[in-house]
């Protein structure tokens, strides 16, 4: 089925991120969804990379780069700048990665949120910090191998419920959405951009360079992330009215993971017990959304 | 109009005068009066500003470097702790070529909790690519407020405007107000040369590899090169519309003076006392303050201390390893004259310990009275200490 969508770019043809790269993919959709009436904040992240040095820059709408924590701060900035002076047609993202919002960049985010600034804040999701190298972030899910948690020393802990989190800030609008579902993305981004306050968007984006797989299934792992309950989509309205977008038919996690060389130390008992974790959070999913 | 005012409400009137339209701030003491006032103006109405209240001093300077980035005047105030966690975003600010005016009341930094007066926070950030002025009195605070943002805005720097704890920021002076109209032709609208801008998309602070890095970090130099200058001709300006300057530097009674007490901030106004009594009694000594830190103006320092004997710089404030800051900084202004005076290096007041007319008589006299001064730092008053030492033995 061909995507309803203008053929307008803001992204040009060339930048600097790895092939099949998925935060290249999830900023071409959202850019197209937002025009040109955009400014985009972007933190220390792989974006920083990717979007070119100077003098040249791979996106079409005005960028401020910024330091690796203050994605929620700056655009709080910018966006008491612009209203001050009678711009409130312009729309304000901040751009961060895992580490920048889960992590470091966590408290200016909570901050911003807690005053409810004007902006959209969108995370793409790539499970480490992989401008540095494939480092392990609160985003890393259980099970996988990053280079701070090599060998036998795998990453044990859950990986956060960042939707959560910001749903208990009672935030207008939250949603997860992924580079492998376009017409969601989308529709969440068109949406989000009609809302006041803050709105926070989480993007599944798959990283071959730091996943371990080949380039060319990028975004087929990202649909599978969803196929199998991993990375359910869903939005929520005013931190209470939950609406799940898709309901899928039940694949087993396990084929999700064996493709990744970031799972491959992982035993059948290893993989039993991840799908256990995944049904238990499906289930609270379920239940918050009215489901079960 | 004169006014009775705290000197921390001197640096609110200033901003309120300089139509500030961000703000963003987060509370320490001896700011807090800065930003409550402030928040008052906000809330009646008297400055129409954006007021952000952020959730540490680190998002304060991020906000301020995305609303300056938009274009807009920007204002915050912090002290110590608060100064030493902006530190990564201090030198974003000054590096992105924001003209951010930024409060900063000298507080000692802990351990242990001490919220008096120190200088070495704010000296600390010296080399972050601000400019910095350091203030002696209600009036200074105030007029130096408003200069700060013309200074930033020529020069496209961030400026901050330092004055002591207490002594100057909780200490009510007379103060003369400017009217509304004096402070607009002082100080007209900000018109960026560069901001995000929708009709003109540009990237700001991408990266920089070797073969462009070094020439951005040496604009910045030239803009501060630029501040020296522009700092006298703004201060000309300032003295045309409002009557009143100070200079980098003050130079006081020092045409004649074999020995030069050199100062900055609340210190300055002991020493001017001292100094009547010394000259009373046929004392051949006077006083350099030094008010302009960075650009550090050794130009004229030298120029005034090229022909005495013996100068005495008091430091409130400290560089563990090495010494007083003003004081090397000081003798590396003076290192390459032929001819140059013996260098005395005073540790005077830190964490407020109050520095007496007395305390800088004998500063005075052990200099007079040394014909080479020591290696180190002189640590003048130091007591001995009450040590608590518990019984560790089984
Ligand atoms: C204060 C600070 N600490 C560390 C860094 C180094 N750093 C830059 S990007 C990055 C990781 C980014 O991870 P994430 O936000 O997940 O984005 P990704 O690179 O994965 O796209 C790190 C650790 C920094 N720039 N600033
Ligand atoms: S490391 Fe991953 S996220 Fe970064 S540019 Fe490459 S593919 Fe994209
Ligand atoms: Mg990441």
């Amino acid at each position: 089925m061909p995507l309803e969508v203008h053929d307008r770019d803001y992204m040009f043809a060339g930048h600097v991120g790895c092939p099949g790269c998925g935060a290249a993919i999830a900023m071409r959709f959202v850019l197209k969804a937002l025009g040109e009436k955009t400014v985009m904040v972007i933190p220390a992240c792989c974006w920083s990379i990717i979007a070119g040095a100077y003098p040249q820059s791979a996106l079409k709408i005005p960028v401020l780069h910024t330091a690796f924590e203050t994605g929620g701060a700056v655009a709080s900035g910018v966006r008491a700048a612009l209203d001050i002076k009678g711009d409130t047609e312009t729309t304000v993202v901040t751009w961060a990665g895992d580490g920048g919002t889960f992590d470091i960049g966590f408290q200016a985010l909570s901050g911003a949120v807690e005053r409810n600034e004007d902006f959209i804040y969108v995370c793409y999701d790539n499970e480490a910090y992989m401008n540095t190298g494939i480092q392990r972030s609160s985003s890393t899910p259980y099970g996988a191998w990053t280079t701070t948690t090599p060998g036998r020393d795998w990453k044990k802990m859950r990986k956060k419920n960042i939707v959560e989190a910001l749903v208990a800030h009672r935030i207008p609008y939250a949603a997860t959405a992924s580079i492998a579902f376009p017409e969601d993305l989308f529709r969440k981004v068109e949406k989000a951009k009609a809302i006041k306050g803050s709105r926070f968007i989480h993007i599944f984006a798959s990283c071959p360079t730091g996943w371990r797989i080949p380039s060319e299934i990028s975004v087929k792992i990202a649909r599978m992330a969803v196929q199998t309950n991993i990375f359910p989509l869903y939005e929520v309205e005013d931190g209470v009215r939950y609406t799940i977008n898709f309901s899928p038919k039940g694949y087993l996690v396990k084929e999700y993971f064996r493709l990744q060389g970031r799972f491959k130390h992982l035993t059948e008992k290893d993989l039993d017990q991840i799908q256990s974790m995944v049904e238990e959070d499906w289930k609270l999913l379920l239940h918050k959304a009215g489901g079960s | 109009m004169k006014r009775v005012l705290e000197g921390s409400h001197s640096v609110a009137e200033a901003v309120r005068l300089a139509r500030a339209d961000v703000i963003a701030a987060y509370p320490i003491t001896p700011q807090t009066h800065i930003v409550e006032r402030l928040s008052d103006f906000c809330a009646d109405g008297s400055l129409k500003a954006r007021y952000l209240r952020v959730e540490s001093e680190h998002s304060a300077m991020a906000a301020l470097i995305g609303a300056s980035s938009a274009g807009v005047r920007t204002f915050t105030a912090t002290s110590s702790q608060g100064l030493a966690l902006m530190h990564e975003l201090l030198h974003w600010a000054s590096g992105a070529r924001l003209p951010i005016v930024l409060a900063e009341v000298n507080r000692a930094l802990a351990p242990g909790w001490n919220i008096w007066t120190d200088q070495t926070d704010s000296l600390a950030q010296r080399d972050t690519g601000w400019i910095q002025l350091y203030c002696e009195t209600g009036q200074e605070v105030l007029d130096t407020t408003l200069q700060a943002f013309r200074l930033a805005e020529q020069v496209s720097l961030p400026v901050m405007v330092v004055l002591d704890a207490f002594y100057l920021s909780h200490t009510y002076e007379p103060v003369d107000v400017p009217g509304q109209e004096e402070a607009d032709r002082f100080l007209p609208a900000f018109r960026p040369r560069f901001m995000l801008n929708t009709e003109k998309p540009c990237a700001f602070n991408q990266m920089a590899p070797p073969d462009v890095y070094m020439e951005m970090r040496r604009s910045i130099q030239d803009g501060m090169k630029v501040a020296l200058g522009g700092f006298a001709e703004m201060e000309e300006e300032f003295r045309r519309i409002f009557g009143r300057s100070y200079g980098a530097v003050e130079a006081i009674s020092c045409e004649d003076a074999e020995i030069i007490l050199v100062t900055s901030g609340t210190i300055t106004s002991t020493c001017r006392q001292l100094l009547k009594e010394l000259r009373s009694r046929g004392e051949k000594a006077g006083i350099l303050k030094i008010k302009l830190f960075r650009p550090f103006p050794a130009e004229s320092i030298r120029g005034y201390l090229k022909n005495v004997r013996k100068a005495a710089v008091i430091d409130r404030n400290f560089s563990f390893g090495s010494g007083g800051i003003f004081a090397g900084e000081v003798k590396a202004a003076l290192c390459d004259l032929p001819e140059r005076p013996e260098v005395f290096s005073f540790i005077a007041g830190l964490g407020g310990r109050d520095v007496t007319i007395s305390d800088l008589e004998s500063i005075y006299m052990q200099t007079k009275s040394q014909d080479v001064p020591p290696q180190e730092s002189i640590w003048a008053g130091l007591r001995p200490l009450p040590v608590y030492a518990p019984d560790l033995k089984e």
